[in-house]
């Protein structure tokens, strides 16, 4: 009889050990926090001449420590995952130590992390493994890029590198080229028009007037979008996102320790992450992004929550399209209906769900390696508070979704407040 | 040096693939298909997905459908003084897709997602070899 209530207090502890170090995946988890964001930083986005992209960094890091007084930045962080696309603007290759240097961090332990620009959502599945595997219990994720010094079509050629070099790039094809053909099927396929394009941009220049980090902070009428020039039809330039200089950062813990840090954590408690060909043409769905798709679908999976309950969304509007294909993609409706979704104003705020309250990569602007960490911060933000006049009242549920060029990175997160 | 004249512009020339060019410069549009598996592969690859068979060249009829197209307004800094041009997606008889630029012959406002076309190897000045969109009956 002692012998048998010796195995079943074993088994009990096993059972409570196995839900609190449940592995990525598991069901068990719903709703329990993966890994908690206790700061939070996110430099001025911008062209912003006169600066290194290190020193962008710089400010997203300090904004996160001065806003963490109990954190010892150099003594408790034990990795740093840092995003960043493309060497080849800055003509600076190594940026994990570089940056790590400037920001005052030296000797932790650095890593680049790289998905064209989901480069820094990767950056925070990076840090969910690390501290997941019991190796970390602080870390640094974060993103940068500078590219406003560099000329539009040069930047360009260099963000084309991320679709494929012998049989797309050697076209000329470019990524609003990318988009564009996407944006043709779905208007094909769906019906969708260019109208329906044009009021994603209307909506995120409205959300991006209402925050004092973003780009580009003024409204920019319908017509406006509809009568400005095309850049690779259907699309014009105001379906595309703006070429930006910015960077940003989370510190992230163990849950347990969260509080130590701070009385307002923000938990992640969905993750997921998947790849698809480099190629379009290698595709066999034209009109969704698989990848972010399968990424939604573990994350929900592992949150325990659906589409229905998220309050909260940044997504991927590289190009007003590809936030038509994340309402799809995310389950906020269904298939073909996302033209109608934005028309009816479903994700403005005050609607089903609040989308790109940041003003997104659409306004806020796309630094490409940033951006990851940077539509976390706005999330962070929305479930904190501390959103000012964009803020969605009553926030608990949000969601970020980050594709890597055409989507062959897919990453999405779900994140609640306590 | 293989691989040295595909494309408008090339980066890199070693490939596997050497025979893709030889190919293109007769007039042929080959791509690979797997010994094992049966999986045809256009532009080719040399490893199949099923990491099992050997592969083998098959020559494609170039018979296409449209799926999809774009006409770029705005290129990267290789490409600048082509615009405007126009790219599409399409679908071989035999399955796979090709991304390809539009021959100039066909007219912006004829194009038409589902339209028919032939896929056909050209050769540029330069010597430098692609393949492009065509009419069905060229």
């Amino acid at each position: 009889m002692r012998k048998n209530i010796g195995y079943i207090f074993v088994f009990s502890i096993l059972l409570a050990l196995k839900n609190q170090l449940n592995p990525i995946g598991g069901r068990l988890l719903t709703r329990k926090p993966i890994v908690s964001i206790v700061s939070a930083g996110l430099s001025k986005f911008g062209k912003r001449r006169g600066l290194f992209g290190r020193e962008l960094f710089v400010e997203a890091t300090s904004e996160a420590f001065e806003k963490c007084p109990n954190l010892d930045p150099r003594k408790d962080i034990k990795a740093a995952f840092i995003g960043m696309m493309s060497e080849s603007l800055e003509h600076q290759g190594h940026t994990g130590p570089t940056v790590l240097d400037w920001a005052g961090l030296l000797p932790i332990q650095a890593f680049r992390t790289e998905g064209a620009c989901g480069s820094s959502a990767t950056a925070i599945r990076c840090g969910i493994f690390a501290i997941r595997s019991g190796l970390a219990d602080i870390v640094l994720v974060g993103g940068v890029e500078k590219m406003t010094h560099r000329n539009t079509a040069d930047v360009t050629e260099y963000l084309a590198m991320a679709c494929d070099f012998p049989f797309e790039q050697w076209n000329g094809l470019t990524f609003p080229g990318l988009f564009a053909m996407v944006a043709t099927a779905h208007m094909h396929k769906y019906s969708t028009t260019e109208e329906q394009m044009a009021l994603v941009a209307v909506k995120n220049h409205h959300h991006g007037a209402l925050n004092p980090k973003a780009h580009m902070q003024k409204e920019v009428p319908l017509e406006k979008a509809m009568s400005s020039r095309v850049i690779a039809w259907p699309l014009k330039l105001y379906d595309c996102s703006l070429i930006t200089d910015g960077a940003s950062c989370l510190v992230l813990s163990k849950p347990e320790l969260a509080r130590k840090f701070t009385d307002t954590p923000v938990h992640i408690i969905g993750s997921g992450q998947a790849s698809d060909t480099i190629g379009l043409y290698e595709r066999k769905e034209f009109t969704s992004l698989k990848a972010g798709r399968l990424a939604a679908q573990e994350a929900y999976k592992m949150a325990g929550v659906e589409a229905s309950t998220i309050d909260v969304a940044e997504v991927h509007d590289c190009f007003t399209i590809a936030e038509i294909l994340a309402y799809e993609d995310l389950g906020f409706c269904k298939p073909g209906e996302g033209g109608p979704f934005i028309e009816e104003g479903q994700s403005h705020i005050g609607g089903s769900v609040a989308v790109c309250t940041s003003g997104g990569l659409k306004a806020k602007g796309h630094p490409v390696g940033a951006t990851g960490t940077a539509q976390a911060y706005e999330i962070y933000l929305q479930l904190t508070g501390q959103a000012g006049k964009r803020q969605v009242k009553g926030a608990e549920i949000g969601l970020t979704h980050n594709v890597g060029g055409l989507g062959a990175t897919g990453v999405v997160n779900i994140y609640s407040r306590e | 040096m293989n691989f040295a004249k595909f494309g408008k512009i090339s980066y890199v020339a070693e490939t596997k693939l050497q025979e893709f060019e030889k190919h293109l410069e007769t007039g042929k549009v080959m791509g690979t298909r797997c010994k094992s598996c049966g999986q045809t592969y256009f532009p080719p690859r040399a490893d199949c997905n099923c990491l099992k068979g050997d592969i083998e060249w098959i020559e494609l009829s170039g018979k296409c459908k449209l799926m999809t197209f774009s006409t770029l307004y705005f290129a990267p800094a290789s490409f600048r003084y082509e615009v405007p041009y126009t790219l599409g997606v399409a679908q071989f008889e035999e399955g796979p897709a090709v991304l390809a630029p539009f021959s100039k012959e066909i007219k912006e406002n004829e194009i038409k997602v589902g339209m028919s076309l032939r896929l056909v190897p050209t050769e540029l000045i330069g010597g430098r070899m692609i393949y492009e969109l065509r009419k069905a009956d060229s």
